[in-house]
């Protein structure tokens, strides 16, 4: 019944000789808001960067949704490497924020939110704009539809953002990073729409953050990453109030320290 | 008293010859470059070989010897181009092979992060390339592509080889018949200057145009 919508399996990921992930598992459920954290360089970004097939895997198999996504069945039943089609169709389960929000300069806001349903989905664009006016309307920059992206703050450009991938309605959402590239004071109205897309939504969401404070609020199950393995998961609670592992003790520390809220 | 009205006109129609080699060099130049250009990034091995061969070839001879092989040569081949023809696929061909560096330059220069968008957008190949890759890469192609086509411009010249009747042709024919080189050098130098300035002012404005929203200045 209960199948998990992503099921990595001894995911292998290496950059020439450099192995990042080494047989890595893990299973998400639908509707699970789930927080990766961990040091830099534990492999949390390629995580999310495998999922949306922006990175290519040396090993193992993953199921999205009742899929392969990096193979299919042949005539045979055999698995072989998938397609750019039979990609290109599991693409539409998965949307993704990035950290420098790589936002179309050349496209006002609207264009920007609208340039993706109506190609990839063939949508009207009279519909188009008007789903991507409740979005933008959401996260709270209806006013400035018609701005180019030149012209917003840090913190509007990654609620755009977040408006364009909500766009194409995916089952998936991936967040890495989102607000590191932001100015303090900024931070929070991203947060806000983040936590407004937790509680309202039952997209399935995946997000990568050093926000402790928000991971813990947001997530119903964090992932403590360290060198490509997780070396502790559960409930936020018991990840961060009473983590068992010496490794996560140490990295919550640092970050403590380092003046994160926890 | 020489009736300079009739070799002024003379000239003009040169002038008319240059310009239309110059316009038509300059779209057959603008299609190779994109054809090479896109071509050299393509996937296939055997599409890079073939567009990286054209721009070596046409940038390592010149255009001297290659307007000569096509207008002198080919016709040994059964097939035979009219001067005109010849001209402007000598043109077109050799400034499009410096044009497809262009192209490749500026697609490369776009940032890797907006692929990367157009994938997370589930684009295909060709609605990224379209509506977001060239939009960006061509505000930087256009200001060498002018350079390219005052090239092309200048380089007009060379096909009164195969009996063209340009613009130089045809000052050098005045020249010939009145024993004058100044007035009719002074012409063509003239116009020449005139055609450069107005290539290089329409491709500002055209860049001016399409970067209008870049620069932050509400669309
Ligand atoms: N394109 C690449 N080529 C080579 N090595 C890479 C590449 N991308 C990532 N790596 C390596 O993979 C490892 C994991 O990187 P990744 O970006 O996933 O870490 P991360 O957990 O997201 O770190 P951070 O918190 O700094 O963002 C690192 O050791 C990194 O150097
Ligand atoms: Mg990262």
């Amino acid at each position: 019944m209960n199948k998990p919508i992503i099921r990595l399996d001894k995911i292998v990921k290496a950059y020439g000789t450099h192995t990042v992930l080494d047989g890595l598992s893990m299973d998400v459920k639908a509707g699970e808001k789930i927080a990766l954290i961990g040091p830099s360089g534990s492999g949390k970004t390629t995580i999310l960067r495998i999922l949306m097939t922006l990175e290519s895997i040396s090993g193992g198999t993953i199921e999205v949704d009742g899929d392969y996504l990096y193979h299919m069945k042949d005539a045979s039943g055999a698995l072989v490497p998938a397609n750019e089609a039979h990609m290109h169709r599991m693409r539409e389960k998965i949307g993704m924020v990035f950290q420098h929000f790589n936002l179309f300069p050349h496209k006002n806001v609207l264009d920007n939110v609208t340039l993706a349903p109506i190609l990839t989905k063939g949508v009207a664009r009279a519909e188009a704009e008007k789903r991507a006016m409740e979005l933008l309307e959401m996260v709270g920059l209806a006013d400035k539809a018609r701005h180019m992206p030149a012209q917003l703050s840090g913190g509007q450009k990654q609620r755009v953002a977040i408006a364009r991938a909500l766009a194409l309605s995916p089952k998936i959402m991936l967040f890495d990073e989102v607000t590191s590239a932001l100015d303090p004071e900024l931070v929070e109205e991203v947060l806000n729409v983040m936590r407004r897309l937790g509680e309202e939504t039952d997209m399935t969401m995946l997000l990568v953050t050093h926000e402790m404070g928000f991971a813990h609020d947001f997530a119903d199950r964090v992932l403590f990453f360290d060198r490509g393995r997780i070396v502790e998961e559960g409930p936020p609670d018991a990840i961060f109030r009473n983590p068992k592992e010496e490794r996560t003790q140490n990295f919550l520390r640092k970050i403590i320290a380092a003046g994160h809220r926890v | 008293m020489t009736d300079w009205a009739g070799y002024i006109g003379l000239i003009i129609d040169g002038a008319f010859v240059t310009l239309s080699l110059t316009l038509c060099g300059s779209a057959v130049a603008l299609v190779a470059a994109f054809l090479a250009g896109l071509g050299r990034l393509s996937r296939f091995t055997a599409v890079r070989a073939l567009a990286v061969t054209y721009v070596e070839f046409f940038r390592g001879t010149s255009i001297f010897v290659q307007l000569f092989w096509v207008y002198f040569v080919l016709p040994l081949f059964d097939i035979s181009l009219s001067p005109f023809q010849a001209g402007v696929l000598v043109l077109g061909l050799n400034v499009g092979a410096y044009g497809a560096e262009v192209v490749r330059g500026a697609i490369k220069s776009v940032p890797r992060e907006q692929f990367e968008a157009c994938i997370a957008l589930n684009f295909t190949q060709y609605q990224r390339m379209r509506y977001i890759i060239l939009p960006q890469a061509l505000p930087l192609m256009l200001p060498t592509f002018g350079n390219n086509a005052i090239e092309l411009l200048k380089a007009t010249a060379v096909v009164s080889l195969i009996s063209l009747s340009d613009m130089t042709f045809q000052a050098q024919i005045v020249r010939a018949q009145t024993g004058n080189t100044f007035v009719p050098f002074l012409t063509i130098l003239v116009l020449y200057f005139i055609m450069s300035t107005v290539i290089s002012r329409a491709i500002g404005l055209y860049e001016k145009r399409i970067t209008r929203g870049l620069d932050g200045v509400r669309s």
